[in-house]
């Protein structure tokens, strides 16, 4: 029996370059101090209501945050996202998938999308909120729209790109059309979906402020939008800053939860 | 010993993309039958259709013209009993396992994972990858990537093994050494195996009859030839290097002549 010992086994590395843990927290630290210091330095040269000071929108941070306000806008605009996210690529998934291994169903599909996929969103915002109101209706189905077409052409793109050996290898081990789709083209996909799910979740973000500064009540977009007409802009920082602080949290659960299958899928998150 | 793989007078043409010049004709009158139990090996330059004769005798391709049976049955499709293993890594499922990757035919015909199990053992050990069933095809060295394929292939028991030119990717040393393991697989195994290679001496250290190919396109069988050295087959011996250079000797005639047609 001769050994697989001596052939050069290739670890896989799914990381690049980086530092160590205790090193990178260092750092970090080291720019927040530098970036408030520059905020602090920049509002020193003009007036508050143009550059309010760190100490300014740090106030108005606690306020919102301990009156509720803040929390309420923030779960409003995750809802939102959630939502549409969800419902967008639960139709992009499965689409995409059909339409890379079905010559009809591409056919059919392909001009529309290549169609809709340069109207942003935004363009839309007008007539969605004429037919679906301005409840929650209107905010959501824009943002299925926004997820729809990245996660399609995502998803589309990684069923083309499945090998033919992996088809054949398939057939001749015994798989049915069925299986094969099912465990070869579905997997086989599975990068270019994560891919998908990500570029469509930071479109989601854009779309629902957009949405959200033009009609709503509520959000993080509306408190933007409304401290704005109040000349609050402290209150503005609170909402731009939250909204950099939401990205980063939802992108670190779709991480966590990415996760579990990165390493067999080889995706790197 | 009966008759495994009969190809009579096969045509196989190809629709060019475009509308330039017709069909393409990759294969014309080819007429072999495969002895069940036989290492065949296919022997051609590039280029001259030898994959293509593989890939119809898996069934991924049907004939233009002619006749092929395996086993007495007409193939017009894949089927289990035609085991391939292809060049390339690619055909390896890269989120599966070594060992569910070698279990994905049992799994796809619905063997219970009892039944499974021994099946598994049995092939990795034959391959030597008990001890690396747990990786992924990505941590494997190509060598190793390659009796992947053939352990996957030999886990549905197949009466047939298709390999397409299995070593051309690897270094010399490897491809070396590989060559040795198929030499072992086979005579363990008793299968029928058609071999793809455009390496004269991997040709003559496995196989029982060589057919070497013509130029394409309209490519057949030029002639056929018997290896008649004792196995197993480790040294160069005179008979070795006179097979060698005769064979050496057809097919750099078929070069010479595709670079003068």
């Amino acid at each position: 029996m001769i050994e697989g010992a001596t052939e050069t086994v290739v670890a896989a590395r799914l990381t690049g370059p980086r530092w160590r843990p205790g090193r990178r927290l260092a750092i970090y630290a080291l720019l927040a101090i530098v970036t408030l210091l520059l905020w602090q330095a920049v509002s020193a040269l003009t007036l508050p209501i143009f550059f309010p000071p760190p100490s300014e929108v740090a106030a108005a941070f606690r306020k919102t945050l301990l009156d509720g306000t803040l929390l309420e806008h923030v779960g409003v605009s995750y809802l939102r996202i959630l939502a549409g996210w969800t419902i967008g690529c639960a139709i992009a998934v499965p689409l995409g998938l059909l339409a890379g291994r079905s010559a009809l169903t591409r056919m059919l599909v392909e001009p529309y999308i290549e169609f809709f996929r340069y109207i942003p969103p935004i363009a839309f915002i007008g007539l969605f909120l004429i037919w679906f109101g301005l409840g929650e209706m209107s905010k959501v189905l824009l943002i299925v729209y926004t997820a729809l077409f990245v996660m399609f052409v995502n998803t589309l793109a990684g069923a083309l790109a499945v090998e033919p050996e992996k088809i054949r290898a398939a057939q001749c081990l015994g798989a049915t059309r069925r299986q094969i789709f099912t465990h070869v083209v579905v997997p086989a996909t599975v990068p270019y979906i994560v891919t998908g799910l990500r570029l469509a979740l930071g479109n989601a973000f854009m779309t629902v402020i957009a949405a959200e500064l033009v009609a709503a009540q509520s959000g993080v977009g509306h408190l933007i939008w409304s401290a704005r007409l109040f000349a609050q802009t402290d209150y503005v920082f609170v909402g731009i800053i939250t909204l950099g602080l939401m990205g980063f949290v939802a992108n670190w659960v779709l991480r966590q939860v990415l996760g579990r299958v990165a390493y067999r899928y080889a995706i790197q998150l | 010993m009966g008759i495994a793989i009969e190809l009579e007078a096969v045509g196989k043409r190809f629709a060019r993309a475009g509308d330039a010049g017709g069909d393409y004709v990759a294969l014309d009158g080819f007429t072999l039958n495969v002895r069940e139990g036989e290492f065949f090996c296919l022997l051609g330059p590039t280029g001259c259709g030898k994959s293509t004769v593989l890939h119809l005798v898996a069934g991924f391709e049907q004939p233009s013209a002619g006749r092929l049976h395996v086993f007495g049955a007409a193939v017009d499709k894949p089927d289990a009993d035609r085991g391939v293993v292809f060049q390339t890594e690619q055909a390896l499922f890269p989120w599966l396992t070594v060992e569910e990757n070698v279990a994905f035919g049992l799994t796809m015909r619905g063997v219970a994972p009892a039944g499974r199990a021994a099946i598994l053992d049995r092939n990795l050990d034959l391959v030597g990858l008990v001890k690396h069933r747990k990786k992924f095809p990505r941590e494997l060295s190509g060598g190793m990537k390659q009796r992947v394929q053939i352990a996957r292939a030999l886990a549905n028991d197949p009466r047939i093994l298709l390999m397409d030119e299995p070593f051309g990717a690897l270094d010399a040393q490897t491809r070396r050494r590989m060559q040795e393991e198929v030499a072992r697989i086979w005579a363990a195994t008793g299968k029928t195996v058609i071999f793809i290679t455009h390496d004269i001496g991997e040709a003559i250290w496995l196989a029982d009859r060589i057919g070497v190919m013509t130029r394409g396109p309209a490519a057949h069988l030029k002639e056929i030839v018997d290896v008649d050295l004792p196995r197993p087959r480790h040294a160069m011996t005179q008979a070795y290097v006179e097979l060698y250079n005769r064979l050496n000797a057809t097919i750099h005639a078929e070069a010479e002549a595709m670079l003068n047609d």
